[in-house]
């Protein structure tokens, strides 16, 4: 890695340690939610809908129910029984658990097979006999508000159209004034296809009721365990307190974990009902055609700017895909998430922008996947338009950017829709990747090569995310606010066990918050423990997504752990017969001022917090402590990514020969893992750019619904990546971080984009949508683009 | 699997475990033919499984028995045999692309290995399986059209040849019979050759979107003979006959050589799907004969 | 049918369906869940362990093909108490961040190494291609693969 060293190096517990969760995985000793097999435990299908649109005439399951493995077969109908029927989703719309009136996407549930192995549920589910009556699908997004576009949901009363939300942000006549004066406008429309976080393990669940101690248990693929109880606890009747979930290793998650599936809802109804545990996995098709999507926006964008190349305003409108149900999870009050922070990383004057949701008949979810809250597509329509605009001026790319990045004096900066950045250094960062890159010697080469008839391009990007949701006062899911809570419990010995609210699916927080804590006490990594992911341990908060768990869990451990060294420098003090302000904290130890032989550690404090040492008034014993952390704002990672492609003109065909990356996060507190992250981030912005996305035809069929048709990048499409980082740390995070798991995920598909362009810059195409299969870079180059959402003519 | 169609989800329920069946392991080639006999039309020859097992997930395949050729180890080899490479039908993907005698007379099968499927996969999936599926993806059905060769099949009344552009009788469908087994694939050895195999696909590991592969057999700079072979591409029999028809006997010239790939071009007959659109694939059919011609030749070498 | 099955040296008879395939022979018959399922299609190898000699996608192939046959694991790698130097690459490279893939990626990396001890990072890139990681963008298990073949193959 190459950068700016790192800031808090007296910090002794930060650094690149190697993970603690790795030795259960390097033996296949992890625990997934599918590795657990209870007593006497029941398996579960479920039989979906091979339409898109049809009115459900009768379901008849009496042959499942004879099936000498099944025990039990659950329909819609036996849901509405105990009003089931529907549940609310994450954005207070409601979705159909089990269909009764009709089926809105293909994929949707009709009903729940519950049998004593998965083979024979899977057999059962065939035996169950559904009519339909057809009805004609919306499919394609352009067409869902045409006056006779099939309506999708009738059964919402008084409801018309399929129109989910109108939303607007910004000055709308500051913004049209700006571009009225501007020299130059241009505009460009792009499709940010629908994609999927696929996590390599499905989501599932097992549910175990317990009647006679009436405790629900739930091992569940979740990444907001938390808030998932409220939400189970609300629905079912059942008291919160005698809900457990338990969220044992995840498979990853990226997002797709985070909303609750009509199949959980039935594994908990099965296992009423049958008094036994039940597991239901979702097979990959199943993940793919019905859970959480992501994206799915058509933008128009337009950018204005001085004959000079001064970027003076932005304007989008949006066509929001939300399929069936609105079911996208994002704080309450942003229907389109944070995409508002569309200006992206640029000093402008004023910028307005229009989402509107529609229904279709295409999967519900949304916002998923990585995408800080639709910041994702935010920065692709705007680093989009940056290039379109540089070439309209004949301005090399990274210049414009460089003359219109935000300068670090103008820190902190309220954008023009609202966002207030925390802290930048933007053109440090952009330089540093020029730097890495050796900018100027690719655009030679590049030159070269046209010479040649050879295409190679130079893709730029440059994000700034707002993540680490979020203040109390204006961010919240369904009414739950999403601040985090960390209870940090330190053993007389003086070591400490801390809980946490969030959810690792590989981020590695066993290892991350522990190095938090052991920074702030003194100790070592290895003398805290993790736990986390089952409710009844952890104190409440709303979960790993968003980049959210160092910004806000991360800030309550550490909070949580200065509340235990401010009880341990009064215990101290005792011990030491001095008065506690007469003690500094150096080292990882109370100690005298002016006399360094007198300091005691964590570990001597601890057992005497424990013992009959007597205490001053008010201080009880023992250093154990929580906090719950509000953050005052979110915290605004950013970064510069350079991406060099090589194209054949001829056969459409991309390869990214290089791909280099500058991260700012903040401080970093285990900069391997944050390596990570970044690599893994940069593998998304490939496959985003270059094959990912769930298509559908005219018929309402998923084309997307398994790995053969929903492709993800291999080690072969991706390069080794060059990393480099700059270091400004967040100014109200107490230890200056900033959440970093999405940070690649949402600025490399446009430096991929971009470069492919770049390349094809010779042969005048402009602009070409994602996904960019060897198909589609053809028919850009033909000037007859694919439409990447709906299947190929 | 359903390399060709990527909708086989539409109107089918996702099952993703096999139906039940019956299982037999074949302890010689004359024990599956009775086997073949005695099960009838529903039964099934099991090679590496890597088609029918995913078919048999999603229930697209519902045999009745199976009868497992994996303990056949007389049918995994890979020898010559007078002007002859004789290769057995249950030699895995992985042995072609490791044999140096393979590599050294037909280049276009190590070209075609290395992007069938993936490694792991390759490790598995048989000569014969790829053939007998008949999917119009499949790599090595354009290969053995391009190098002209012969399948070998036993049935119960003893083994017949039929020549690769034969084998196949439409998608999925081949001429070997219900009792019958493909055995071996026999290639033609001739001086003056050289061969090439060049796929398009979108990603590692994914079927081709278009695939060609060419042998040419060089006399002076004169085309003598030659063998063009199509994947995916909606050509007859895999095979470009009309490119062939007028390459033979004309000069190597690259006009030639484009000339041919636009007769490929014209001569087949994509289908869209997600892959891509028939405009492209159709384009893709001409510039990849005129690559797989143009590198063929430079490995003729005389 | 009966069938056995040596995984990791040892025997194992079981009572199967034909049907039964091989991932799920090992993990819901034999309690060895450290192979892992994550696609219908054969395209993802979080499933792949050795069939004798070599690496394949035991979702792919019925545990009755196995019969007869060694099968090795993840839970097969370590020697003991001696963890395989791929084990340790994953380690020290941070080659993991789920841990679903790692089984089938190490399983195919220790065959590479085996055939190939000082393969270059387009080989380990190669070797790896069927198989699907969503956490690292593959770099780091790239340089975990290599650091286990510069320190004890
Ligand atoms: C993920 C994935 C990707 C793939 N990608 C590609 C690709 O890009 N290109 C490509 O060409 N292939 C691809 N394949 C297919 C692969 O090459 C298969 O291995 C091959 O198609 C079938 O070989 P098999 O031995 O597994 O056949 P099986 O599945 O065992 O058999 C296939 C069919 O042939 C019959 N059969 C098999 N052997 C005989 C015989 N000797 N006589 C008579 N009938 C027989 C069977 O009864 C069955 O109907 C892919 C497969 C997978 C799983
Ligand atoms: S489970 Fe995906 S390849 Fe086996
Ligand atoms: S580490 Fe999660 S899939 Fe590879």
């Amino acid at each position: 890695m190459i950068g700016v060293r790192e800031k808090y190096e007296g910090n002794g517990a930060y650094g690149p340690l190697t993970r603690k969760e790795d030795a259960r995985f390097i033996r296949g000793r992890g625990t997934y939610v599918d590795d657990i097999k209870l007593p006497g435990m029941l398996h579960a299908a479920i039989l979906r809908s091979p339409l898109a649109h049809a009115r459900i005439v009768s379901v008849d399951a009496s042959a499942a129910r004879a099936h000498p493995r099944v025990e039990a077969v659950i329909t819609g109908a036996d849901l509405a029984e105990r009003g089931l029927a529907w549940m609310p989703t994450l954005s207070a719309d409601v979705q159909a658990v089990l269909a009764t009136d009709k089926v809105r996407f293909q994929g949707q549930e009709i009903a729940f097979v519950v049998a004593h192995d998965s083979y024979a549920a899977r057999d059962a589910i065939e035996l169950i006999a559904v009519e339909y009556d057809p009805l004609p699908p919306v499919s394609d997004a352009t067409t869902a508000l045409d006056a006779a576009a099939p309506l999708v949901r009738d059964d919402v009363p008084g409801k018309l159209d399929n129109r989910v939300f109108d939303w607007t942000a910004g000055d709308k006549a500051a913004t049209d004034e700006v571009f009225a004066g501007a020299d130059v406008v241009v505009g460009c429309d792009m499709v940010y296809p629908r994609s999927h976080p696929a996590p390599l393990e499905t989501c599932g669940i097992i549910a175990d009721f317990d009647a006679v101690r009436g405790k629900l248990t739930l091992w569940s693929t979740s990444q907001a365990p938390h808030a998932h109880r409220t939400i189970y606890a609300t629905l079912t009747g059942l008291p919160e307190h005698k809900i457990r979930i338990v969220s044992p290793d995840l498979g990853g998650g990226f997002g797709n974990k985070v909303p609750i599936y009509p199949g959980y809802l039935c594994a908990i109804v099965a296992s009423m009902a049958t008094g036994k545990p039940v597991k239901w996995m979702e097979d990959r098709s199943e993940n793919l055609m019905s859970g959480s999507f992501a994206r799915d926006y058509h933008m128009h964008g337009e950018i204005a700017a001085s004959a000079a190349g001064k970027i003076l305003g932005l304007r989008a409108s949006v066509l929001a895909d939300h399929g069936a149900f609105n079911a996208t999870a994002q704080p309450t009050k942003f229907p389109a998430g944070f995409f508002h922070i569309f200006t992206g990383s640029y000093d402008l004057r004023a910028a307005f922008c229009e989402v509107t949701g529609v229904y279709t008949n295409k999967a519900p979810g949304g916002v998923a996947y990585s995408c800080s809250f639709r910041v994702t597509e935010a920065v692709y329509l705007v680093e989009r338009l940056v290039d379109v605009l540089a070439r309209r001026l004949g301005v090399d790319p990274a210049e414009l950017r460089m003359r219109n990045l935000l300068r670090p004096e103008q820190f902190p900066y309220t954008c023009p829709t609202g966002w207030q950045y925390d802290s930048g250094d933007y053109p440090r960062a952009l330089r540093l990747a020029m730097d890495m890159a050796g900018y100027a010697e690719l655009r030679r080469e590049q030159a070269d090569r046209r010479a040649r008839g050879d295409y190679m391009g130079i893709g730029l990007s440059f994000f700034t995310e707002g993540v680490g949701a979020g203040p109390r006062s204006h961010m919240d899911i369904l009414g739950l606010a999403m601040a985090d809570g960390a209870d940090l419990r330190v053993h007389p010995t003086g070591k400490a066990v801390l809980a946490i609210s969030v959810q690792t699916q590989g981020q590695g927080h066993e290892t991350t918050f522990a190095q938090l804590v052991a920074g702030e006490l003194g100790l070592s990594p290895d003398e805290v423990e993790v736990v986390h992911g089952d409710t009844d341990q952890t104190p409440f908060g709303l979960g790993t997504y968003g980049s959210r768990s160092t910004p806000v869990s991360g800030a309550a451990a550490v909070m949580a752990a200065r509340k235990v060294r401010d009880r341990a420098r009064i215990v101290a003090a005792a011990m030491l017969e001095v008065a506690p302000d007469d003690l500094e904290w150096a080292e990882g130890t109370w100690r005298v001022r002016g006399d360094p032989e007198k300091a005691l550690g964590i570990g001597e404090i601890a057992m005497a917090a424990h013992s009959s040492i007597e205490l001053p008034a008010g201080v009880e014993g023992h250093l154990d402590a929580s906090a719950v952390y509000n953050p005052p704002n979110l915290t605004f990672p950013f970064g510069a990514y350079i991406c060099v492609t090589d194209v054949d003109p001829d056969t459409g065909e991309v390869a990214v020969r290089r791909f280099v990356a500058v991260d700012d996060c903040g401080v970093r507190i285990n900069p391997m893992i944050v390596e990570g992250q970044v690599h893994r981030g940069l593998a998304d912005g490939i496959g985003m750019a270059l094959m990912q996305a769930i298509v559908f035809d005219e018929a309402g069929n998923c084309l997307g619904g398994s790995f053969m048709d929903y492709l993800l990048p291999t080690a072969k499409e991706c390069p080794s990546y060059e990393l480099g980082a700059t270091v400004t740390p967040s100014p109200h995070h107490p230890v200056g971080a900033k959440g970093v798991g999405e940070s690649a995920t949402v600025g490399s598909p446009p430096a991929v984009v971009n470069s492919v362009v770049d390349a094809l810059a010779p042969l005048g195409v402009v602009h070409a949508d994602m996904p960019l299969t060897p198909a589609s870079v053809w028919r850009a180059i033909q000037g007859r683009p694919l439409r990447p959402d709906l299947a190929v003519e | 699997m359903t390399g060709g169609s990527d909708e086989w989800w539409e109107g089918n329920a996702a099952v993703q475990v096999p139906a039940q069946v019956e299982y037999e392991k074949a302890t010689s080639v004359e024990h599956a033919l009775t086997l073949l006999t005695r099960y009838g039309p529903e039964s099934r020859i099991l090679a590496g499984g890597h088609s029918l097992i995913p078919m048999m997930k999603l229930r697209l395949a519902q045999p009745e028995m199976l009868i497992d050729i994996n303990g056949l180890t007389e049918l995994c080899y890979i020898t010559l045999a007078g002007n002859q490479l004789r290769i057995g039908a249950l030699t895995r993907h992985a042995q072609l692309l490791d044999s140096a005698v393979v590599g050294q007379y037909f280049a276009i099968l190590h070209d075609a290995e290395r992007v069938i499927a993936d490694p792991i996969v390759r490790n598995w999936g048989t000569v014969g399986g790829s053939l007998c599926q008949a999917d119009p993806s499949e790599d090595l059905s354009a290969a053995f059209a391009a190098l002209k060769g012969t399948m070998v099949i036993q049935g119960p009344g003893g083994a017949r040849e039929v020549a690769a552009r034969e084998f196949h009788t439409g998608p999925y469908q081949t001429v070997v019979r219900p009792a019958e087994i493909l055995i071996e694939v026999r290639l033609p050895i001739r001086a003056g050759g050289g061969s090439s195999y060049r796929k398009v696909a979108r990603r590692a590991g994914d079927w081709p979107v278009g695939a060609v592969g060419a042998a040419v057999w060089l006399e002076r700079d004169v085309v003598a003979d030659v063998g063009i072979g199509l994947t995916a591409l909606g050509a007859r029999n895999f095979a470009a006959a009309e490119a062939e028809d007028y390459l033979r006997g004309r000069p190597a010239t690259a006009d030639n050589l484009d000339r041919a790939g636009q007769i490929a071009a014209e001569n087949c007959r994509p289908v869209a799907d997600q892959r891509g659109p028939a405009d492209y694939k159709r384009h893709l059919a001409r510039v990849l004969t005129a690559r797989v011609l143009s590198e063929a030749l430079s490995r003729a070498g005389g | 049918m009966k069938l056995t099955v040596t995984v990791n040296g040892t025997d194992h008879t079981r009572e199967v369906e034909p049907r039964l395939l091989l991932i799920h022979f090992l993990r819901d018959g034999l309690g060895l869940t450290g192979s892992h399922w994550g696609c219908d299609t054969s395209n993802c190898g979080a499933c792949v362990v050795w069939l004798d000699e070599t690496p394949v996608k035991s979702c792919t192939v019925l545990a009755a093909m196995a019969d007869g046959h060694r099968v090795r694991t993840v839970e097969g790698l370590a020697d003991g108490g001696r963890l395989d130097p791929v084990q340790e690459g994953f380690t020290q490279c941070h080659g993991l961040q789920c841990g679903f893939c790692t089984p089938g990626m190490m399983l195919t990396a220790r065959w590479l190494l085996d055939h190939n001890p000082s393969p270059s990072e387009a080989e380990v890139r190669e070797a790896i291609s069927g198989q699907i990681c969503r956490c690292t963008g593959y770099e780091n298990i790239v340089r975990s693969v290599l650091w286990a073949s510069r320190n004890g193959g």
